[in-house]
């Protein structure tokens, strides 16, 4: 049967020393080393990728978080006020005052530059509007200096910011070149600088001709809302239906017909789910558009298959041991399953619903057909239940309906929103993290 | 038909294939081998003994570096091939496999064709110069694996549907035909049953002819039936190490008779 | 809002059901809990369940049921000379719901008093301005058959919503009565508690079943209606995709499939390699402290949400690839929208996706199989390539084609970086369109849902939906019996 021992193997391999390396080693070892820097390079991509993302966010998204602002101390004498108000144009009057004050402080500070009303109203606004409404307001502050501290012009604000530039401005009712001059000697003198905006975070959205004044707050508020509603919901569904499938259900078809539910639902894409939103909780159910309640009602079901399968991985890592040892001294199944395992689960549920609320946070494109896009956030809802039913947007929706907007002063808005966004994100996975790293138990 | 075993043959003359001094194995803090010497000689098979944990696949491991692959194994002292130090920063791993070849506790067929599994080692190595050339290596290889007969006419079959001991053979016929000049084996009839095991040894000894073989198994039977050489291991040290006869029948150490005779392992 | 206080009634009666039931047990067993059968909060969960769960049910079945029986009542109402031409019972119904909205929000308001709203008759006095006035939006002139609906319909709902709170509340207290009647000291308080828990965890269950009976029937209604204005073989058959609200759109289907395929064949040429080599790095070659970085740092990129993906396309990618192939550079592309653009992004998203599944699967081949290869003398990288790789083809077929589903149903990074423009071109520096960014465009504009031009988005949307669960259901049936393989 074995012929081998017959003949002598011919020897196919030379006999070699195995320090030196052959040519076909050698040529081998290369291959290997080229294989391993393929490796390398698709990593280095994979986190040169991260860097660009992340550094573009950051360089595109940062002056958001600011604002040119216009500080002037400014005092009207009653006698110029009864005398503004007894002329045809009240503004102008005012304007007129404040251009002359203007001027003396440029001179006492030595700056040399000439202006004129409209230059003032292309940089700051329409200052003698703003001046009269505030002194007719406030009449004892007549006579006293004011420190005004007024937002200068989005196109102002685009020139600190490096969006609007000389060599590429065209002189228009907007800007002209000359008044970046102006912009230049004021920003010299003190009086147009950079603030933080506090009413980026804390206001609500502009209409679509005013960058400057757009916020987030109010999408802030709207995305809380809809967490609300994703958390209520989903944590006591999610952690019912996984009991009921890891402790309780037997092998039938209604059984696997879940599980295979669970386990599509999960990879359907997020549209379809904002398509059954419109479908049922809008035509059918005649819920409010726009609102939060509806939106999370869509998260819900979007979040719920994650919310399962991490569930159910906590539960399984529970040993049975436990359940027996709660059978054992006379606890029915139910008893063992909700005093024992459950708690034991618990630090793995909530990392898992966490995680879950997190990638709901995020998610645009139901939101986009249950209109939360259309709709223009302007304000903060007025209690805690018009925060569910009141048309309100979400935070990815802003972002969305910033980009899509034709001023790209609302671009720079955009990436502020994410960098916002992200931060929640960040702080809701760093919390799941030290959950797990805290209670995780190995068995 | 096979020969009847050749346990008589004359063993005394032989070339030292491979020597090892102070051998110094840890696994991260765990001394796992401590200071073994031992010479294995050419055209023998050398099995290794003792009881579970006792650090002698730990050895056979290190003598084709097969460690190298875990990473907290650090290996200290001399192992040398031919006089070649395998450890020496000139060495490639990949060469020294080549040269001394493996045979593992469970069988490992790759999942391709029976014909793939065999032709994997001479493709990789450069040992054939056309198809037909590997046609031969494959055949030949599958001969000595005395598995041929049974797979000649499959041999586009998945090595993964044949039988355990079938497989094993095929693991053996694709060790051999990179021509390795030492060959490994690791417990390599513990996953098999008794009709298997018996056509595995017959191979064995078989392959005595061409190469040095180490075997590392559990049975002292089978130490007893296959090999010439017989090191007796126990908690990380080579206990004993002589002739087979000799250690069955008279062993020097009381570690090793308690062995033997069944009252440790 | 009456249904929250209806809410809080309920579960007022429940928690008072509760200590009855739990006082009641207690008085049964004189004072002494072992001669119960069950705990006494049993007991009281007993009464409180049963308080509880019938009268919620019975709420939410109401809240659904009500709005179909109104809008019947009211679009008998409706005369047929009253609808317009090119306009729709269904329109109509929906300007008397804005209608009837509008004039409750005026009344709350107190621009209008109750006595107006309900009485009001639009061929005397102008309730459209008024309205207006109010600050409600309502978007053509009241007709009087249409303000008389509106205020039938306020009427009915607001008898319906009385009727609802008035037996909802009767139920939980029937309830309430039920649980209390039952309760002695030989109730088995327990079981009963149990098994209506049991219930509860099935419905719960059961709700992933509802979801996709939700969203078939949601898809298959309104495609079947699409269908019904719209010839199926010129959505299926037409290579132009040119929607005009005037009516006359021609809705070819092909045009968005193709820019869909073209922009997932993009992303994947982006994402496999890199993902599928960055997973063959961490799992055999890099250290641990290597791997401890960069796997974290890799799966960063997929906890991103698609949004900020989107916005990077538009604002970062198209205008770095503009000025490299724009009309500066070599000229290929037009403007910043385009295949290539939304393409790139999306596999930058779907990188880490296809490491971390490539992973897991190469990490499942045996280790015996790496030490066979090994042991006969083979380099790292010929054991990856001839028998690691070729071992968890299968598995990694599978994880490819999970990333193609979710190339084909990602939406914000196509609604952002690919353009509007239905085209079928070979040109990847063309602006394309898919089937996801014509859903959103097609149902966020101001049609009307009747239109053949809003509901195509349902037969877009059931295209989709098929799509991806056949890869889905076909890939995890790959990854399964891969893993059942080294089980």
């Amino acid at each position: 049967m074995t012929d081998a021992s017959m003949d002598t193997p011919r020897p196919r391999r030379a006999k070699t020393s195995l320090v030196s390396e052959d040519a076909r080693t050698k040529k081998r070892n290369a291959a290997e080393k080229r294989f391993q820097a393929y490796g390398i390079a698709a990593i280095a991509t994979g986190l040169f990728f991260l860097a660009v993302l992340a550094f573009s966010i950051v360089r595109s998204g940062l002056p958001a978080f600011t604002t040119t602002v216009v500080d002037v101390n400014f005092t009207l004498t009653q006698e110029q006020f009864d005398e503004a108000e007894g002329q045809l144009f009240k503004t102008k009057a005012y304007s007129g005052y404040f251009i002359t004050a203007l001027q003396k402080k440029l001179e006492a500070e030595n700056v040399q530059v000439a202006f004129d009303e409209a230059a003032i109203e292309r940089i700051m606004g329409k200052i003698g509007g703003t001046l009269r409404e505030y002194y007719t307001a406030n009449p004892d502050q007549l006579g006293q200096e004011v420190a005004f501290k007024l937002n200068a012009s989005s196109r102002v604000d685009g020139y600190f910011k490096g969006r609007v530039q000389r060599e590429t401005l065209q002189d228009s009712r907007f800007l002209t070149l000359a008044d970046l001059d102006l912009v230049d000697a004021l920003a010299e003198a003190g009086i147009v600088h950079s603030a933080f905006d506090w009413g980026f975070i804390t206001g609500a959205d502009s209409g679509v001709d005013n960058p400057g004044g757009a916020g987030i707050g109010a999408s802030v508020v709207g995305s809380f809302f809809m967490m609300l509603v994703v958390l209520f919901l989903s944590l006591p569904i999610g952690v019912a239906a996984s009991i009921y499938l890891e402790e309780f259900a037997p092998q039938n078809r209604w059984t696997d017909m879940i599980e295979v539910n669970i386990s599509n639902l999960a990879a359907v894409p997020s549209i379809v789910f904002g398509i059954l939103g419109l479908a049922v909780f809008i035509q059918f159910m005649h819920l409010p558009q726009s609102a939060p309640l509806v939106g999370g009602l869509v998260l819900t079901l979007m979040t719920l298959p994650t919310i399962i399968i991490s569930t159910r991985a906590s539960l399984k890592a529970v040993p049975p041991s436990i359940r027996d040892a709660a059978l054992g001294v006379g606890a029915s199944k139910m008893q063992s399953v909700f005093h024992h395992v459950l708690p034991l689960a618990m630090p793995g549920i909530l990392t898992g619903t966490i995680i879950g609320l997190a990638q709901a946070l995020g998610e645009t494109a139901p939101l986009l057909l249950i209109g939360m896009v259309g709709f223009v956030a302007r304000g903060y809802p007025d209690g805690f239940i018009s925060g569910f039913t009141d048309p309100n947007s979400a935070m990815p929706a802003q972002i969305y309906t910033w980009a899509a907007r034709a001023d790209q002063a609302f671009y720079e808005k955009a990436w502020g929103g994410i960098i916002i966004l992200l931060i929640f994100l960040l702080t809701m996975n760093i919390i799941a993290i030290i959950l797990r790293r805290r209670f995780e138990r190995r068995w | 038909m096979y020969d009847a075993p050749h346990t008589e043959r004359d063993v005394d003359q032989q070339d030292i294939k491979i020597s090892a001094r102070k051998v110094q194995v840890y696994y991260g803090t765990t001394h796992a081998i401590k200071d073994v010497d031992c010479d294995i000689e050419d055209k023998t098979v050398t099995a290794f003994i003792g009881p579970s944990g006792c650090g002698k696949s730990t050895f056979l491991r290190c003598l084709n570096r097969m460690n190298d692959t875990i990473d907290v194994c650090r290996v200290e002292g001399d192992i040398s091939i031919d006089g070649e130090d395998i450890y020496d920063k000139r060495v490639d791993p990949v060469q020294l496999r080549a040269k001394v070849g493996m045979v593992f506790q469970k069988p490992n067929p790759f999942p391709k064709s029976i014909y793939d599994n065999i032709a994997y080692g001479p493709r990789i190595h450069g040992l054939a110069k056309s198809k037909a050339d590997l046609d031969e290596i494959v055949e030949k290889s599958l001969r000595r694996g005395a598995i041929w007969d049974e797979v000649k006419d499959r041999l586009d079959a998945p090595g993964t549907g044949l039988s355990g001991g079938q497989q094993q053979r095929l693991c053996i016929a694709r060790a051999i035909a990179t021509e390795p000049e030492v060959l490994l084996m690791d417990e390599p009839c513990s996953a098999l049953d008794p009709i298997a095991t018996s056509q595995v040894e017959e191979l064995i000894d078989e392959l005595r002819q061409d190469y040095s073989v180490v075997i590392v198994t559990h049975s002292m039977q089978q130490a007893a039936r296959v090999s010439q050489k017989t090191a007796f291991f126990h908690l990380g040290n080579l206990v004993e190490f002589g002739d087979t006869g000799k250690i069955f029948t008279n062993p020097v150490d009381s570690r090793t008779e308690s062995y033997i005779t069944g009252r440790i392992g | 809002m009456p249904v929250i206080w209806l809410i809080v009634i309920v579960l007022a009666l429940a928690a008072a059901g509760f200590i009855l039931g739990r006082t009641r047990a207690m008085q049964s067993a004189g004072g002494d809990s072992r001669h119960l059968h069950s705990l006494p909060t049993y007991y009281g969960s007993n009464v409180a369940l049963k308080a509880v769960v019938p009268a919620m049910l019975l709420m939410v079945v109401w809240l659904v049921a009500q709005p179909f029986y109104v809008n019947g009542v009211v679009s008998g109402m409706i005369p047929d000379s009253a609808i317009a031409d090119g306009s729709s019972r269904g329109l109509v119904l929906a300007e008397v719901r804005r209608a009837a909205d509008g004039l409750d929000n005026a009344v709350a308001q107190g621009a209008i008093s109750e006595e107006f709203a309900r009485n009001a008759r639009a061929d005397f006095t102008d309730v459209t301005t008024r309205l207006k006035e109010a600050g409600q939006i309502v978007t053509t002139q009241i007709t009087q058959p249409v303000l008389r609906a509106a205020q039938e319909y306020r009427v009915i709902n607001a008898t319906g919503n009385m009727i609802m709170s008035g037996v909802v509340i009767l139920v939980a207290l029937l309830g309430v009565f039920w649980g209390l009647r039952e309760t002695n000291k030989d109730f088995r308080a327990r079981n009963v508690v149990e098994k209506s828990v049991m219930a509860l965890l099935i419905a719960a269950a059961s709700i992933a079943v509802l979801t996709t009976v939700g969203i078939v029937l949601s898809l298959i209604f309104n495609t079947i209606e699409f269908f019904r204005l719209y010839p199926a073989s010129e959505f299926f058959g037409s290579l132009t995709w040119a929607p005009s609200f005037g009516g006359g759109s021609e809705l070819g289907v092909l045009p968005l499939l193709w820019g869909t395929f073209y922009i997932s064949l993009v992303a994947l040429i982006v994402a496999v390699p890199i993902g599928l080599f960055a997973a063959v790095y961490l799992s055999e070659y890099a250290s641990k402290p290597v791997r401890s970085f960069a796997k974290p740092m890799l799966e960063v990129l997929a906890g991103i949400p698609t949004i900020v993906y989107g916005l990077f396309a538009l604002l970062t990618i198209g205008p770095m690839l503009l000025s490299v192939f724009g009309p500066d550079g070599t000229g290929w592309m037009g403007g910043q929208r385009a295949v290539i653009t939304a393409g790139l992004a999306m596999g930058i998203m779907l990188i880490p996706f296809v490491s971390s599944l490539s992973d897991d699967i190469i990490n499942a081949v045996p280790q015996a199989m790496r030490d066979g290869s090994y042991g006969l003398g083979a380099t790292k990288s010929e054991t990856i390539k001839q028998v690691i790789l070729p071992a968890a083809l299968p598995g990694i077929v599978g994880a490819v084609l999970l990333a193609t589903s979710r190339a084909i149903g990602e939406t914000m990074i196509v609604v952002l970086g690919a353009g509007a423009a239905a085209r079928l071109s070979l040109n990847p520096f063309e602006a394309m369109t898919t089937v996801t960014a014509k859903i959103v465009s097609q149902l966020t504009g101001d049609s009307d849902f009747a239109s053949p031009e809003a509901l195509v988005a349902f037969a877009l949307g059931m295209t989709l939906f098929i799509m991806t669960l056949g890869l889905n259901v076909f890939a995890l049936y790959i990854v399964r019996k891969y893993r059942e393989q080294y089980d």
